[in-house]
């Protein structure tokens, strides 16, 4: 909790508004995703080694949160450097589903998602690399959206993957996804990545007014994978899309069975490099067993980091060995442009790709704690956005028997967000009325 | 020695002369306290981003336009690996297999000889900061240095011998200086050079195991580590040993080698493209604005001064060494002096101006304007050599221009024949026994009555309008 910086902030805006200043998130409060900066706020990464490490300037996004009047009310809980799927990582406590205790809200970015599932504010900052924000989403039953790589600036985000890495909202609706999204997006001088593509110009999302044209992808719907809870829902999506006289057509994604290893060997092999700086040499938690400066490294990254964390940073460090980076590194980005191509290919005749956002609902804590492997199958559907940097939603369709909430996904071409989040309205208005 | 031949390759690393850092705005200077020019992006904070600074691909274009390089209009940067106190990120940003510059070479005399060393390739990297070791055996760290843009130029293994190696860094010192890239202070760290060595038998083709020597700060100590490397591979072949690669350090101290580290294969420093900045593209018309605002480099200035002008190797290589002496001395040129009295007044009296004061010629109070006064004063004998040259001095600390300097001295240069006829008559008047001595043979007595007018004049008569009276008067 930010008591402090929060109460201020309120009061600023209060006397903004008050002088009838236009502001577009004024009244909005907001939590951050504990791995984004707050300056002179801590910043955990939800990892011990960073315990209680403040940050010493805020992130870009974090500025402009609070230049739109947004009032920053905590930091949220994450696996530790937004490595997982289910919040079960962080390296203080796992966070919990609102709707169901005993299961996990999802992850990376579990926290901000239970924050708006639970309605403690009415947006939240998650940070994507693999499908971070939109599977809570999903799970928790809210919107997530990820835009696309370089609408938000990077600055102030601590680096998972880099070249996947987005900031990315969740809201209740896709109409405050909208406000948030434009409220942050944009050209950012600190972060040379950032996309000074012009944001789209409406100030509030509005219905598109035409029938979509939705590609829906076959790979996805006949995965072995999925839950039939979640295969019966994308059924009745399609269906009430036709029948809203919208036009499905069938799309193809060969190589979605390569997403997955791609993402872990690009996502890995940069981690490694990212991570290397905690090093218990200039801040965070050194540990008392070091003598040399051998030690020092081998043991405060050994204590402090957590078992997947240290299983990642291994198999980042490995794929970039001499030896090994040909045939896997390399191989992982041609085929991860591959991938890209064919998403652009499936996107060329439609406006929107439709997909169910997760294989299966809110799972149970530690049900898959000790099956790293099918923890990462989690993402299947939502990491074949970031390797081709697309901006993709999360949209609440239907629940299954046990309650559990059902997303879909969807995905645009590169900076279609407003059409991205136009079609989003519309699955929220024909979605089945809450039971 | 023994039949052996060295072959031996430099690493030169330059600290680029920008304003700010290289991926942050932080400023970069030298001798700054320690850790004061430091920010979240160059202390590689969690969550700050590089942005390119970019005054250094400027700079990285004059000095590969200067090598006659291939700069790739599409470089990108890439990720080193490694772990070290004063590499706070855990990787340093360099480029690997996509480096700015391809290809290049420079020319330099060694001995009176000219040779071409040819220039592999030329990247831009970050400076990594600089580690203390205290007698105590702790390390402190001062990070300023994080950031600093270097240029790193790795040439082909084309030295034969250490003073080649030697002259090579000199003149590439010289070339950097030139262009404006690099202050060449090797004290100061900001012109750091490595060496790989290796040595065969003469007419032996392949190449054998090399080493790599650290850190040689200096021209003496290149030669000399590359001379004991030498020996070092050499003795060890003749006892039938065999090189086995490794990294050794020079030690300035004891004079000797130590071993830092044996390479098993080559270090693993995991390089892979670097996600936070996009490839570095730039346009043909960038090189060629700054082609454009190129100064003539030395080689060709050397080939001018020494073709056209016919000035002797010592001048040439004087004139053209140091941009701001050499371009005052073509000032002069464009001013109208002639380029042998140019060069004299410059190599002569210009220089030993500056080395009494210890100045640079950007520190010399008198600027090619004034000095092409006085020059032109002396041509046009207003004023004799030796007044031009203590007007110079006068100059230094007294801004009157030659005019105002010859009213207020009186220091006119006599030209009145009548006036001198009579001054020389009245002195071979006063000196009847001189006079008897030169009329028995002795010429060398010219000289005595020469050196009377001048006494007598103040040194204001036109030697040469003196002379001419006297020997008329004489004959």
């Amino acid at each position: 909790m930010l008591d402090e910086r929060a109460h201020r902030q309120a009061r600023m805006v209060a006397d903004r508004l008050l002088r009838g200043e236009d502001l577009p998130l004024g009244g909005y409060v907001v939590a951050v995703k504990d791995n984004i900066a707050v300056e002179n706020e801590p910043l955990t990464c939800g990892s011990r080694i960073l315990d209680k490490h403040p940050a010493t300037f805020s992130a870009t996004v974090v500025a402009r949160l609070e230049a739109a009047g947004a009032v920053i009310m905590g930091k949220t809980n994450l696996d530790e450097f937004a490595m997982g799927s289910s919040t079960e990582n962080s390296g203080f406590f796992p966070a919990l589903n609102p709707l169901d205790p005993e299961r996990v809200p999802g992850g990376s970015s579990g926290g901000s998602a239970v924050a708006v599932a639970a309605g403690i504010c009415h947006a939240s900052l998650g940070s994507e690399t693999g499908g971070s924000v939109r599977q809570p989403a999903a799970l928790c039953g809210i919107c997530g959206l990820k835009p696309t790589y370089g609408r938000l600036s990077r600055y102030g985000l601590v680096a998972f993957g880099s070249s996947l890495d987005q900031v990315s909202p969740f809201a209740n609706s896709c109409s405050e996804l909208y406000d948030v999204f434009r409220a942050l997006a944009g050209g950012d001088s600190r972060d040379a990545t950032s996309s000074n593509e012009p944001l789209p110009a409406a100030r509030e999302l509005k219905a598109l007014g035409r029938p979509l044209r939705i590609g829906v992808v076959s790979e996805f719907l006949d995965n072995e994978a999925l839950d039939p809870s979640v295969a019966n829902a994308a059924r009745d999506t399609i269906n009430a899309l036709k029948q809203a006289g919208h036009e499905c057509k069938e799309v193809h994604l060969p190589s979605l069975g390569y997403a997955i290893p791609v993402y872990y060997i690009v996502a890995t092999a940069e981690a490694s490099s990212n991570l290397a700086r905690f090093d218990g040499v200039r801040y965070g938690y050194r540990s008392p067993a070091a003598t040399d400066l051998q030690t020092v490294y081998d043991a405060s990254r050994g204590e402090g980091f957590g078992r997947e964390v240290r299983r990642r940073i291994m198999m980042g460090t490995y794929v970039l060995s001499s030896g090994y980076y040909d045939a896997y590194y390399k191989t992982a980005l041609r085929v991860r442009r591959l991938i890209t191509n064919e998403l652009l290919t499936a996107l060329s005749g439609v406006d929107v790709l439709l997909t169910p956002t997760t294989p299966g609902t809110a799972f149970k804590l530690g049900e898959k704690a000790d099956d790293p492997i099918a923890m990462y199958l989690s993402d299947i559907f939502t990491v074949p956005a970031n390797l081709a940097g697309i901006p993709s939603v999360s949209v609440p369709w239907s629940k299954d028997d046990l309650g559990l909430p059902i997303g879909m996904q969807l995905m645009s071409g590169h900076f279609q967000e407003e059409l991205l989040l136009q079609a989003g309205l519309e699955l929220e208005r024909i979605r089945p009325a809450k039971s | 020695m023994n039949g052996y031949e060295l072959i031996a390759g430099l690493e030169i690393h330059a600290q680029l002369m920008t304003r700010t850092k290289a991926f942050c705005r932080c400023e970069n200077r030298y001798g700054a306290a320690p850790n004061t020019l430091v920010c979240p992006v160059c202390l590689g904070t969690p969550g700050a981003l590089p942005v390119l600074n970019r005054e250094v691909v400027s700079q990285a274009t004059r000095l590969a336009l200067a090598l006659g390089a291939n700069i790739n209009l599409r470089s990108r940067f890439d990720r080193k690996n490694y772990f070290y106190p004063d590499l706070p990120k855990g990787y340093q940003i360099s480029q690997f297999d996509h480096p700015f510059a391809l290809g290049g070479h420079l020319r330099f005399s060694v001995n009176g000889v000219d040779k071409v060393v040819n220039i592999t390739r030329a990247h831009i990297e970050e400076d990594a900061g600089k580690s203390v070791h205290l007698a105590d055996g702790s390390t402190i760290v001062d990070m300023n240095r994080c950031g600093v843009p270097l240029i790193e130029i790795v040439s082909e293994p084309d030295f034969r011998s250490a003073s080649e190696a030697g002259t090579y860094l000199s003149a590439m010192r010289e070339l950097l200086r030139f262009v404006g890239v690099c202050d060449g202070n090797m004290e100061e760290g900001s012109l750091r050079c490595d060496a790989n060595v290796s040595v065969r038998k003469i007419g032996e083709t392949g190449l054998r195991e090399r080493c790599e020597m650290k850190n040689l700060n200096s021209f003496r100590n290149v030669e000399r580590a590359i001379e004991a490397e030498m020996k070092r591979q050499i003795d060890i072949y003749e006892q039938g040993g065999e090189i086995r690669r490794q990294t050794l350090q020079w030690n300035d101290q004891e004079e000797r080698l130590i071993p830092m580290r044996v390479k098993e294969g080559s270090d693993d420093y995991r390089y892979f493209p670097e996600p936070d900045l996009p490839e570095l593209v730039i346009a043909d018309s960038f090189v060629r604005e700054i082609e454009s605002a190129m100064p003539e480099l030395p080689e060709s200035r050397r080939a001018r001064y020494r073709d056209d002008f016919g000035l002797h190797q010592e001048a040439v290589y004087l004139l053209a060494s140091e941009r701001a002496l050499s371009d005052y001395f073509e000032r002069l040129l464009s001013l109208g002096i002639a380029p042998v009295t140019a060069s004299g007044w410059v190599q002569g009296d210009v220089q030993r101006l500056l080395n009494e004061h210890e100045w640079s010629i950007e520190q010399f109070p008198v600027s090619a304007e004034r000095l092409s006064g006085v020059i032109l004063a002396v041509e046009e004998k207003q004023i004799n050599r030796s007044t031009g040259k203590e007007f110079l001095r006068t100059m230094l600390s007294d801004s009157r221009s030659v005019g105002q300097l010859i009213q207020a001295t009186g220091a006119q240069q006599i030209q009145d024949t009548d006036k001198i006829r009579k001054i020389i008559s009245s002195i071979l008047a006063k000196y009847p026994d001189e006079l008897e001595k030169y009329r028995s043979g002795k010429t060398k007595m010219v000289g005595f009555f020469m050196g009377q007018v001048m006494q007598a004049t103040k040194g204001q008569a036109d030697p040469q309008v003196a002379k001419d009276i006297l020997m008329e008067l004489l004959a």
